[in-house]
């Protein structure tokens, strides 16, 4: 990166690319061209940047200017302004809105201010598509440090004391793992690296891959090294395109550089990398499920023991981890285990990467140090509830996870407060919801996608979730009784002591801690037949308010199924017989005449 | 359903395929998933010519089939529609956008439209969360789509304006 006075990155991640990053790429070059400028100015498409609620992300180095909601039609003033003139262009600056002062660089913005990044590292650092630029960031040092300085045994011993633990929820620690794949005896052993994210909302490991790909194959090595791998999986899924084509690219360089394939680095040891797609379900998260699809079977998980450590791929030992997990391990080398367990609490050492967003200000990636508090995550770095609403729940762990509630705004996040909690961390999604959002209605949300889900091998998880959905479609319908919300809980904990799998066990956990948290909520809509939040079609009605309405007549205008009726500058009525409870007149309405009863 | 003939090109394309993978049942999905992206979809006669070639039984093709969402046994419309249904757009109104386009279509999620133009889909999680609520037609991102917006997503379509 020296030949360049500047350097332009431009956020390539699936947000931005989604508000057309792609071209501004493009139209950087050609301006950049037209003026003469391509030999001294750099135009890199890097990995996310986290801040997707302010995409398209460009940032200028070495100044380290900021700029938010990029369009190609700035383009042309960003390089006038900023690469010509050299001053920043101050109306594409992040506007502080506590302070209401333009900042120009991350280091002051809040949404930057109090993460770590060491997963995340790179993304937004570096074109993911050059390994030069990896290596010009400290990688691949972590392999060659291990190939030629450390035993196996030393180098599992190395992850081991940094405390490191498992990124895809379960939080069991990495170093051990390894260590128990390593002592088993066999002619072929399998790294695998977990990339079937299917949590709903959570899009971490598709953003480390795309943003730094390099740094999941150099961890895979390394653990390979350790536990007498030479072959390596990526069980990664088929709707995650941009992240396979990145990885793709990144396996052939490393190859190129004798990183990946025989005698890597001269040491003797070989290893190489394979790609295995995924087909979209989400119990192939689960160890024995994914094992089994890699093998081009139904992803159907099996009892363990044994663990895949023992027999896993094609009956061998098998280590799998997930992204997340893998991207910390060249770090943990690079800067030594006293440095990485500083980070983080007493029991769950560096940081966590989530994927923030439901009813915050600045939905985004992020990745903080563990034992931060849920209150930090967002109000701070989240820039707390939109439209300055009031906070209600917190949802971690995805449907496998549990609502959190304000009276856990002070906890520190780790793995076990979590699960105290009556939560988990899960691989990272944290949705946040505010007074709008309907607690039942959200238990059903989740459980609908675990009934999608469920492979259906065992009992408890099969017939026991679509029971539990029953009820709960009861319930949000009006009809709902006491004994319902009982034997919620009841046939919950069933399910959850029953099933075979992961999945199963924890489907029944958005159920029950709603009913621990929000049993009042439960309560309404059983007894009084109402739903505090207004959120259930079936005990709402839309009124408008005579008094408040001016007949301006956009209710009327919105309506999709023409249930409002009434003349221009006259109040407006609803059909109730032919409304269909959208909410559209309710958001229109600009003189708060539409109430929700 | 109905018996479908396949074409030459079908026959060939899943026959080139298999080969591509050694014939070797443990490719079976890797195998699916690329006579999917070239045929567009897996009808009951090109899963039996699967299990021919691999050599296996065609009840565990269709059980992997039918195992995994990503694998389709109907064809797509013109326009394949999916409206993201991850918890942030969820929350974010993802329900409602959903419930109008089934309304405008007049089809439900996994159904194609009788003229072939339109299917609709949920899915899990685009991560352009910042987005939320988001709408794919095709390769294209809707983002902040309201219920009021989906008249005119369809008739953006219908113009063609869809690359």
């Amino acid at each position: 990166m020296t030949d360049y006075k500047m350097h332009i990155l431009v956020c390539g991640g699936t947000g931005c690319r989604a508000s057309q990053s792609e071209k501004i790429v493009d139209a950087f070059k050609s301006e950049l061209e037209t003026r003469a400028l391509d030999d001294e100015v750099k135009v890199i498409a890097t990995g996310c940047f986290g801040f997707c609620e302010k995409g398209p992300i460009v940032k200028i180095i070495p100044d380290n200017t900021f700029y938010v909601q990029v369009g190609v039609v700035d383009v042309k003033d960003i390089v006038e302004e900023h690469v010509i003139k050299g001053r920043p262009l101050k109306r594409l600056l992040y506007h502080d809105p506590a302070t209401k002062s333009q900042v120009t660089d991350t280091a002051h913005i809040d949404f930057y201010k109090k993460q770590v990044r060491i997963a995340l590292r790179n993304c937004g650092f570096i074109n993911p598509e050059n390994i030069d630029e990896y290596i010009a960031r400290d990688g691949y040092a972590a392999l060659g440090k291990a190939l030629s300085e450390m035993t196996p045994a030393d180098a599992t011993q190395l992850v081991k004391d940094s405390g490191l633990r498992g990124r895809g929820g379960g939080g069991f620690p990495t170093g051990l793992k390894w260590e128990i794949t390593a002592k088993e005896k066999s002619d072929q052993k399998y790294v695998v690296c977990n990339a079937d994210e299917g949590d709903p909302g959570a899009f971490m490991d598709r953003s480390i891959l795309e943003g730094d790909p390099h740094s999941v194959i150099e961890a895979m090595a390394i653990c390979g090294y350790c536990i007498g791998a030479s072959k390596g999986l990526v069980y990664i899924r088929a709707e995650y395109p941009l992240a396979i084509n990145r990885l793709k690219i990144a396996l052939e360089q490393a190859r190129e550089y004798g990183l990946l394939g025989d005698d890597i680095l001269g040491s003797g040891f070989n290893f190489d990398i394979d790609i295995r797609y995924g087909a979209g379900a989400f119990v192939c998260g689960e160890e024995t499920a994914l094992i089994h699809s890699m093998e081009g079977h139904r992803g159907e998980p099996t009892f363990k023991p044994p663990f895949p450590s023992v027999s896993g791929y094609l009956g061998k030992p098998t280590n799998v981890n997930n992204v997340e997990t893998f991207a910390n391990v060249p770090v943990i080398f690079n800067k030594g285990v006293e440095w990485f367990s500083s980070i983080g609490s007493e029991k769950s050492k560096g940081t966590k990467v989530f994927a923030l967003a439901g009813k915050v200000n600045n939905v985004g990636l992020i990745e903080v140090p563990m034992g931060i508090t849920l209150r930090e995550v967002i109000f701070d770095i989240g820039g707390g509830i939109r439209g300055g609403k009031k906070f209600k729940a917190v949802q971690t762990g995805g449907p496998s996870g549990g609502c959190l509630t304000e009276q856990h705004l002070d906890t520190p996040i780790d793995y076990d407060n979590l699960i105290a909690a009556g939560s988990m961390m899960g691989s990272g999604g944290m949705i946040v919801m505010d007074e709008d959002d309907c607690m039942v209605s959200i238990a059903k949300f989740y459980l609908e996608f675990t009934l999608e889900e469920s492979c259906g091998k065992c009992t408890p998880c099969r017939i026991g979730n679509k029971r539990l959905h029953e009820i709960l479609d009861k319930i949000t319908k009006g009809k709902g009784t006491l004994e319902d919300i009982e034997r919620l809980r009841v046939l919950g904990n069933v399910i959850k002591d029953t099933s075979l799998c992961g999945l199963g066990q924890t489907s029944p956990n958005p159920i029950l801690s709603t009913l621990d948290n929000f049993y009042d909520e439960y309560l309404a809509h059983v007894n009084d037949k109402k739903c505090p939040a207004g959120q259930c079609k079936d005990l709402v009605r839309y009124e408008i308010d005579p008094d408040a309405c001016t007949g301006c007549t956009l209710c009327f205008r919105n309506c999709p199924v023409g249930a409002i009726s009434g003349e221009k500058k006259m109040p407006h009525y609803i059909d109730q017989t032919l409304c269909i409870k959208c909410g559209v007149c309710y958001e229109k309405c600009r003189f708060k005449a539409i109430s929700i009863v | 359903m109905p018996k479908v003939k396949l074409s030459e090109y079908a026959t060939s394309t899943v026959k080139e395929v298999c080969a591509s993978f050694n014939n070797k049942e443990g490719e079976l999905i890797n195998v699916l998933h690329q006579v999917q992206q070239k045929l567009g979809y897996l009808p009951a006669e090109v899963q039996e010519l699967v299990a021919k070639e691999l050599n296996m039984s065609a009840a565990k093709v269709y059980g992997v089939v039918t195992f995994y969402s990503f694998f389709t046994m109907v064809p797509q419309g013109e326009n394949p529609i999916s409206i993201c249904m991850g918890t942030a757009c969820y929350v974010r109104g993802g329900e409602q956008v959903l419930d109008e386009f089934k309304r405008q279509l007049k089809i439900d999620v996994g159904e194609t439209t009788a003229d072939g133009k339109f299917s609709l889909s949920a899915l899990r999680c685009v991560g352009a969360c910042g987005l939320a609520p988001v709408v794919l037609v095709g390769e294209k991102v809707h983002g902040r789509v309201a219920p009021t917006d989906v008249r005119k997503i369809l008739s953006e379509c219908k113009d063609g304006c869809l690359t």
